[in-house]
C-alpha cells in the first residue's frame, strides 16, 4: 500500500496493476527502462535495466524537468505540455503526464522508434489514467486515511536518526 | 508532500533551502553531501551555471537510517537564489515537507535576506502553503565574517515565529547538521500527526 498525496492511497492491487502495466509498456515498447514517477520527484514503480541508472536522481530531474517545462506551457497560455522527447545519440528519453499528477518516463535505443513508443505510450497512459481513477473513487468511499506508521514517534526515534 | 510507501516501507521527505544568492544553500548541501557515508547518499546534483551560480536547483538525496521500521530519506533540494529566477523558486516549492532559511550575517545582505524571506512567504503561499505552520528552522551563515551583524539583531529582523535558529560557518560545517536536524525533526512530528 503506498500513498501520495493527500487523499490518494494506492493498495497492493493498484500497486500490482501498475506494475503490469509497466511491464507490458516495456516489452511491447521495446524500451530498455520504463518508470512511474510522482510529479514531485517521487518513482513510484519502474521496470527495466535500473541498474545501470542512478533512479533517485532521474526521477527529480525529470519532475524539475516535467516542472519547468509546466511553467513554460502557463506563460504561453498552455494548460500543459504533455509530451516531451529528448533525442541523444544512442539513447532517447520519452516523458508524458499521466492524469495530471504521474509521469510516465521511457528510455529506448535504436532497437525502438519514436513512433512505436508514442503508440504504447498512449495505450499505457490510458490504463494508467484507469489505476488512477480507481484510486480515486476508493479513497473517496472510504475516507479518512489509515492511520500513519509514525503516530507514536518520539524524539529518542527521531534522535536516533542523526547519530552516526 | 511526503511520500510515505507502505510495500517497500520507505518514506521519502522533501526540504528546501532557501535564502538570498550567494547566502551558502548549495555550501550547506556539499557539507551534508561531503560528510554523509557514501551507502547513506545518493549523487549531489547541481543545474548550475559556468561560474557556479545555482541555475534551477541542487539535489541530494540522503538516507537517514529506520524508524518505526520505514527507512527514512530526505530529499535535499536548493533553490536559485538570485532575484530574477522567481519561477524556478516557485517551482522548487512543490511538495515541500520542510524549509530551511539561510540568511547572510553581513550587514550588506540584510535587505536581500528580508526580500528573500518575503519572496518565500509569497511562493510557499502561491503552493498552497503557510509559512506560520510548515516545519522551518532559520540558519544565520557567514558567522565567521567581521562584517557579520550582531546575532540579536538578526534574531529580530529575520525570526517570524521562534523558529529554532542557528549560527552557521557552512564551509566548515558549524551549524549545518544541526540546522538540518532540527527541521527533519519537526518533519517526522509532522508525519506522526497525519
Amino acid at each position: 500500500m503506498t500513498m501520495f498525496g493527500s487523499n490518494l492511497i494506492m493498495y497492493e492491487e493498484e500497486f500490482d496493476r501498475i506494475n503490469a502495466v509497466l511491464s507490458r509498456l516495456w516489452m511491447d515498447a521495446n524500451a530498455k527502462l520504463v518508470f512511474l514517477v510522482d510529479k514531485n520527484g517521487q518513482q513510484i514503480a519502474a521496470k527495466g535495466d535500473l541498474d545501470k541508472v542512478d533512479a533517485t536522481s532521474l526521477a527529480s530531474l525529470t519532475a524539475g524537468n516535467v516542472a519547468a517545462t509546466d511553467g513554460l506551457a502557463k506563460l504561453i497560455g498552455e494548460k500543459e505540455f504533455s509530451i516531451l522527447f529528448h533525442e541523444g545519440e544512442r539513447d532517447n528519453i520519452h516523458i508524458s503526464i499521466v492524469g495530471q499528477r504521474l509521469i510516465l518516463v521511457l528510455i529506448f535505443d535504436e532497437r525502438s522508434s519514436l513512433g512505436l513508443v508514442r503508440l504504447r505510450v498512449r495505450k499505457a497512459a490510458a490504463e494508467l489514467e484507469e489505476v488512477l481513477t480507481q484510486m480515486a473513487s476508493k479513497a473517496a468511499e472510504q475516507g479518512e486515511a489509515p492511520a500513519s506508521p509514525f503516530a507514536e514517534i518520539t524524539d529518542e526515534d527521531i534522535d536516533a536518526l542523526f547519530t552516526e | 508532500m511526503s511520500f510515505i510507501n507502505y510495500a517497500s516501507r520507505e518514506i521519502n521527505c522533501k526540504i528546501v533551502y532557501y535564502g538570498p544568492g550567494l547566502g551558502g544553500k548549495t555550501t550547506n548541501l556539499q557539507y551534508v553531501y561531503e560528510r554523509t557515508n557514501p551507502q547513506n547518499k545518493g549523487q549531489l546534483i547541481s543545474l548550475a551555471t559556468e561560474t557556479d551560480r545555482t541555475l534551477f536547483f541542487d539535489f541530494l538525496p540522503l538516507d537517514l537510517g529506520s524508524v518505526r521500521g520505514f527507512r527514512t530519506r530526505f530529499h535535499l533540494y536548493t533553490v536559485p537564489g538570485q532575484v530574477f529566477y522567481d519561477a524556478s523558486r516557485k517551482l522548487i516549492l512543490k511538495g515541500v515537507d520542510g524549509v530551511i532559511f539561510v540568511a547572510d550575517s553581513q550587514e550588506a545582505r540584510m535587505d536581500a535576506n528580508l526580500e528573500s524571506l518575503d519572496n518565500l512567504k509569497h511562493n510557499l503561499h502561491e503552493n498552497g502553503f503557510d509559512l506560520a505552520v510548515i516545519p522551518y528552522a532559520l540558519q544565520f551563515n557567514k558567522r565567521d565574517l567581521p562584517s557579520a551583524v550582531a546575532y540579536d539583531v538578526l534574531l529580530r529582523a529575520l525570526q517570524i515565529k521562534g523558529e529554532p535558529t542557528f549560527e552557521a560557518v557552512a564551509p566548515k560545517g558549524i551549524g549545518v547538521f544541526e540546522t538540518l536536524k532540527a527541521v527533519a525533526k519537526q518533519v517526522l512530528h509532522e508525519l506522526s500527526k497525519k
